[in-house]
């Protein structure tokens, strides 16, 4: 609009109201509960302080390094779920969808002796176009995703017993996919991943306020962005070093991260995020944005398959074989768990991919921590349960504060 | 100020919704630079008449000029392109965004460079955008970077309205801008549509509120049973006379054109869509 007015932005009450306004806003959003992800944080923190006060070998490196290959496959599967539940929706079908692709997978390589990336791709290609048909049926027909996913699960488990047919088991041995999850790099490797990781940090958070002062906005307080930056940099070379003192740094983890990365990247950054934001939060208001609220969903859930692939071929890859098992147990349960777990709201439009790996990392410290200790499957459900009640109940009180508080 | 050819101007319009005529044989204008507060109890066919402005219905009869010349709206991209924005009741807005994420909702800058191929959003040119936009119309919120779903009814009305003026229209649609607002919130958005006004845009204030209109109105129109039921000049009437256009009960107002169709009132889609 008007480009001549307003050319000393920084003067005036408008201004200074707006500073205060921002620091007021970013008081209101840790005491909310949208910095959610700081309170989990402290949970965690409290979670491995009671395991390694129980058992002083859960912090060691073996046993992290070993948690963080536990949770690759069930943070990979995670991501996708966040995007659905950013929109509102749920996706009960990515388990037994994660158990298919690898069966796909493990039968075109093993049985038809496919080159091990194209049985890759194509279950890949096979979860992806799962993820298509459902979000299909449910914005095409507006059945609604619980349901729809739900005939998937079904589904889905009767085609992995059809796919691997009477033997029920099927062992990998193809050294280009069991390396996905058992390849681990030379320290040097991981301190140049470290180095080049946190450069990209800093350039990325350099580059923002830059930005932001070239178009002449109230930049980011520099305070509050060294620390974040030093807090980012300590956590990738604590965890270097951890695995440095172990196996070295895993491949799986290097994928889980970068997905979590590259995926939260397009969330928050990307047209395409703020309309599965926006679609989340209000659709009809988003339809007549002239956002493609049906396109936006159909895309989401394919995501949400192809990222159920992706997680099952990890866990083949991990477990060298595919079985019946594939993709079932709790494995459903904890992908969904652990985004919500970690603040991403069941009632859409709020969340992050970061909290895929957070949340992962609660559920998996939990389990890993129990089974160090030798307790019973028994105890270990219903801790997990109480676990996700508790982060879904945080999750509605959240939400009923924003709703009384919200008008002011 | 309402002088010269009118921006958008209305002549027999008619629209019927099966045995309901919604709107029959209107003529309306809006000038460059005139509030006009158009008026007329529940279903006398006021939502049905902004509705075909805005494209959402489309007119059985009649016809549409825009800027002096003839024009066919077909739908709300009609509307929008010709420079004619709505901002209906329900704001539609996301509660979950931010000020700036929902003023550019659907229209997001994208980043030049590299972060085109992914459409990296260009956050900070948003941001600056909508900060001269908002300082400009005088609109003060918290911050730009606020929850909608936290700022009062005035200032989400305050958004709804600047985020119409993004893809700088002509003429721009109220719909009971004020309902449900507090005194001081009502003020506020009254100030907001003289600033319209001052922008040289024609404006139509729909509304229930009487005094609202009269006080930010040159001209109001008032709509009875789908017909044109009296224009007036806000300066130089009373709300006595315009109550009774509304109703049909005024006598003396030089059009009265109360003759009483049987019947009820023709039945407006309230709701559906605004």
């Amino acid at each position: 609009m008007s480009e001549t007015v307003e050319s000393a932005e920084a003067q005036g009450p408008g201004a200074d109201k707006g500073e205060g306004g921002a620091r007021r806003e970013t008081i209101r959003r840790i005491v909310q509960g949208d910095l959610a992800s700081l309170r989990v944080v402290i949970g965690l923190a409290l979670i491995w302080a009671i395991f390694q006060f129980e058992n002083d070998r859960f912090l060691s490196a073996e046993n992290l390094t070993n948690l963080g290959l536990q949770i690759t496959a069930v943070g990979l599967i995670s991501v996708g779920i966040v995007y659905v539940l950013l929109l509102g929706e749920i996706d009960l079908s990515v388990g037994a969808v994660s158990g298919l692709a690898a069966a796909v997978m493990a039968v075109l390589n093993v049985k038809h002796g496919w080159n091990p990336y194209l049985a890759i791709a194509a279950a890949v290609l096979v979860g992806c176009a799962i993820g298509f048909l459902q979000g299909f049926l449910f914005s095409r027909f507006g059945v609604p995703s619980f349901v729809v996913t739900l005939a998937g699960l079904l589904a889905w488990q009767g085609a992995l017993l059809q796919v691997l047919g009477s033997t029920g088991s099927l062992n990998i041995t193809d050294p280009k996919i069991t390396g996905l999850a058992n390849t681990f790099y030379s320290d040097a490797v991981g301190w140049i991943f470290a180095v080049v990781a946190i450069a990209a940090y800093g350039a990325v958070l350099a580059i923002g306020y830059k930005r932001r002062r070239d178009a002449g906005l109230a930049a980011e307080n520099p305070t509050s962005m060294i620390v974040r930056f030093v807090l980012v940099a300590a956590v990738v070379i604590a965890a270097i070093l951890v695995f440095n003192s172990d196996r070295g740094l895993p491949l799986a983890i290097l994928i889980l991260v970068g997905f979590v990365v590259g995926m939260e990247y397009v969330v928050k950054m990307t047209r395409f995020g703020r309309h599965v934001f926006a679609v989340g939060g209000n659709a009809e208001a988003a339809r007549r944005a002239g956002i493609s609220v049906n396109g936006i969903r159909v895309v989401v859930f394919s995501i949400a398959g192809t990222m159920a692939a992706i997680g099952g071929i990890m866990a083949a890859s991990r477990l060298l074989a595919v079985n019946q098992n594939s993709g079932g147990n709790e494995l459903l349960l904890l992908a969904i768990a652990g985004p919500v777990i970690a603040g991403t709201s069941l009632f859409g439009g709020r969340g992050s991919v970061w909290t895929a790996l957070l949340g992962a990392l609660v559920i998996g410290s939990i389990s890993n921590g129990m089974d160090l200790l030798a307790l019973s499957s028994a105890v270990k459900f219903m801790v997990t349960g109480g676990v996700l009640l508790l982060a879904v109940l945080v999750d509605a009180v959240a939400r009923q504060q924003r709703q009384t508080s919200g008008r002011v | 100020m309402a002088s010269g050819a009118p921006l958008l101007e209305l002549e027999k319009v008619s629209k019927r919704f099966g045995p309901v005529q919604a709107l029959d044989r209107v003529d309306f204008a809006v000038h460059a630079g005139e509030v006009v507060g158009l008026v007329g109890d529940n279903g006398a066919g006021k939502s049905t008449m902004v509705k075909t402005i805005a494209g959402i219905h489309s007119a059985d009869e009649g016809t549409i000029r825009f800027d002096g010349e003839e024009v066919k709206i077909k739908g709300p991209q009609d509307a929008t392109e010709l420079g004619i924005a709505t901002v209906y009741q329900d704001l539609a807005l996301c509660d979950n965004l931010d000020v700036v994420d929902n003023l550019f909702l659907g229209h997001e800058e994208v980043s030049p460079g590299l972060g085109r191929v992914s459409r990296q959003l260009d956050e900070a040119k948003m941001e600056h955008q909508t900060g001269e936009l908002l300082s400009n119309l005088a609109v003060t919120i918290p911050s730009l970077r606020s929850e909608v779903g936290t700022l009062s009814g005035g200032q989400r009305q305050q958004v709804a309205v600047a985020r119409s003026l993004l893809g700088e229209p002509k003429v721009v649609l109220l719909d009971e801008p004020t309902a449900a607002l507090g005194v001081a919130q009502t003020q506020q958005v009254l100030q907001l549509i003289r600033r319209l006004r001052e922008r040289n845009l024609g404006v139509v204030v729909i509304s229930h509120n009487l005094a609202d209109v009269f006080e930010v109105a040159d001209r109001i129109f008032v709509l009875r049973l789908g017909r044109a039921g009296g224009e007036f000049d806000a300066q130089q009437t009373t709300e006595e006379h315009v109550v009774g256009a509304i109703t049909g009960l005024g006598e003396d107002n030089g059009n009265s054109k109360q003759r009483d169709e049987g019947g009820e009132p023709a039945g407006e889609e309230r709701g559906e869509e605004g």
